[in-house]
């Protein structure tokens, strides 16, 4: 078997809180995902996702234990490495062509060449003729899109994905969903796709990490043996997505039970 | 107004809305005539009740001047040139200074406001020096510059640049601090170098705060110029102003004010052309609470 593209080798990650105690996010993290698989991460709220792709992006060192990607323990953020973040981040002063092109520019590609290929990935998520609005004049999904292309451009071996569609809505999301497979299908990267919705990640991933409520370590890794090339929308409805979803859910319901009850606990 | 919104909503229209479209504009127009009226009113009411009190011996013009007499003050000096030669010499050497002064200053605060900024330790070196020089009233040092530099334009320019230098300072200071913290994160990802995280970053996001600072800077600039003519000077409105209160003229103090209040808006109408240029990128959500 070759060497996984990224490897948490008994990660844990502390941060230290405003009262100067040290908060444990993560605990003796260990997966392996394999070089184009796509792979899903489910877990309650604040059980360490986003740390965990921090982690492996590099623009976070792990207290304890090893992230490896690509066969080289991570030191710093890597070229390798794309991110769609939780939360907004195209640069809202750049309309989308130079948003698009900021990778390219970064890394050194001429002008010319760099909003050549931006328009490309523009086009390919379905933004032409938005080249020059800026983010503020797009609506949610629009944005997205923007950072997708944004990341996608740099043609990135590991795809590392944030909860990256949670905040639209359910017809979009869906489009969404399908297109990124359509994407990822022609690049085979290996992708981290973080989120909070079980139905999402059996309907995307090959591979399911459930992680327990914080602090986050694996529950269970379940594969998703479903067929591709998938339909998101029409996948929900198969026998065997039903099984797998009921298989899973049995493992986080206690975690997200235990992570509510700890909130309810907190705010009394 | 983006062009998205606005074609999506010329697109929506329905004749009924249509119609709603036009009233509203009638309406803005109505409005924007009743506000201007106003102002004129209220500056009739004013000028007007100051000449009046004056004429019946209310108000002591010897004191407190009069709106003719500040006219006719304006009159000699823009036809027959003021004491220290022709007005717009006055007027351009102020200008000059105040220029000079708030270009200066501005960047020699975006330099040192992005420096501290970013790097830690020289915040930490510098905070307590720079909170002790803020706290002092700055104006005291235009009685330093005179004596060093001399009676020539650059001690008011140097006023003006201390001026300047600390609001811009402590904007760009703020702006730098203020960034983002994923935006950051994004660019790192996609391949910024430390350079390329100040200039594609960290600046355009210090930027608005920045341009916000320049408006109140360039009065400072003027406050400064003004000040240190004030002190001792060759040319200047500040010098005109001086000149006026030794002869017992308030007439020719308000209508120096005046040329400064008119300077001053001439100003802040550049700058804010200059800053819609600039973040032509923002929301423009403000601009209907500015005066
Ligand atoms: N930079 C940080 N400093 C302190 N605590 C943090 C930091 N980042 C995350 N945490 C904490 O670590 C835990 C996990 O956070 P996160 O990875 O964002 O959770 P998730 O993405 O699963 O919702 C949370 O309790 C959060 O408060
Ligand atoms: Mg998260």
């Amino acid at each position: 078997m070759p060497s996984p593209a990224i490897e948490l080798v008994g990660v844990t990650k502390r941060f230290l809180t405003p009262s100067g105690t040290a908060y444990t996010a993560l605990r003796d993290l260990n997966v392996a995902i394999g070089i184009g698989e796509f792979c899903a991460v489910v877990g309650p709220t604040g059980c360490g996702k986003s740390t965990t792709l921090a982690l492996i992006s590099g623009l976070e060192p792990p207290s304890e234990g090893e992230v490896v990607v690509g066969g080289v323990a991570v030191r710093g953020v890597g070229k390798e490495v794309g991110y769609v973040f939780q939360t907004d981040a195209v640069f809202p002063w750049k309309n989308v062509l130079d948003n698009v092109a900021t990778g390219p520019r970064f890394r050194g590609v001429a002008r010319a060449d760099a909003e050549g290929r931006a328009r490309e990935w523009i086009a390919r998520v379905g933004l032409a003729g938005f080249e020059r609005y800026y983010p503020h004049q797009l609506s949610g999904g629009m944005r997205k899109r923007a950072a997708l292309a944004q990341t996608l451009i740099n043609e990135p071996r590991i795809l590392l994905m944030d909860e990256p569609f949670s905040a639209l809505d359910v017809q979009t999301r869906t489009l969404m969903e399908n297109e990124l497979l359509q994407l990822w299908s022609a690049t085979r990267s290996s992708v981290v796709f973080v989120t909070h919705d079980l139905e999402e990640a059996i309907a995307l991933a090959d591979r399911v990490v459930v992680l327990t409520a914080g602090p986050g370590t694996v529950k269970g890794i379940y594969p998703v043996s479903l067929p591709r090339p998938r339909n998101v929308a029409e996948i929900r409805f198969q026998p065997q997505f039903a099984r797998i979803y009921e298989e899973i859910w049995n493992d986080l319901r206690d975690e997200v039970l235990l992570s509510y009850e700890r909130s309810k606990r907190s705010l009394a | 107004m983006s062009a998205l919104s606005a074609a999506s909503r010329n697109a929506a229209l329905r004749p009924d809305e249509a119609t709603g479209e036009a009233a509203r504009a009638r309406a803005r127009l109505n409005r924007r005539l009743v506000v201007n009226g106003l102002r004129i009113l209220f500056a009739v009411v004013v000028l007007g009740s100051w000449e009046l009190g004056t004429a019946a011996g209310w108000i002591d013009p010897f004191f407190y001047g009069r709106p003719s007499g500040v006219a006719n003050q304006l009159r000699i000096w823009l036809f027959e040139g003021t004491a220290q030669g022709p007005l717009w010499q006055q007027i351009a050497t102020t200008l000059e200074e105040a220029t000079l002064g708030f270009l200066i200053g501005v960047g020699l605060g975006v330099i040192f406001g992005v420096a501290l900024g970013r790097v830690r330790l020289l915040a930490d070196v510098f905070a307590p020096y720079i909170k002790a020089l803020n706290a002092m009233p700055r104006v005291v040092l235009g009685s330093i510059f005179i004596i060093t530099i001399g009676y020539n334009i650059w001690s008011k320019v140097a006023l003006a640049v201390v001026l300047v230098f600390f609001v811009v300072f402590f904007n760009a200071f703020q702006g730098v601090r203020e960034v983002d913290r994923v935006l950051l994160a994004n660019a790192r990802i996609l391949g910024a170098s430390e350079r390329q995280l100040s200039t594609h970053v960290i600046f355009p996001s210090a930027l608005s705060w920045i341009l916000a600072s320049l408006h109140t800077s360039f009065g400072f600039a003027l406050v400064g110029a003004v000040v240190g003519e004030y002190l001792g000077a060759i040319k200047g409105i500040g010098l005109v102003i001086a000149t006026a209160q030794a002869t017992f003229n308030p007439n020719g103090v308000f209508a120096a004010m005046f040329l400064l209040a008119v300077v001053a808006l001439a100003a802040e109408v550049l700058l804010t052309r200059l800053e819609d240029r600039l973040v032509r990128w923002r929301p423009n959500t403000i601009t209907d609470v500015t005066i």
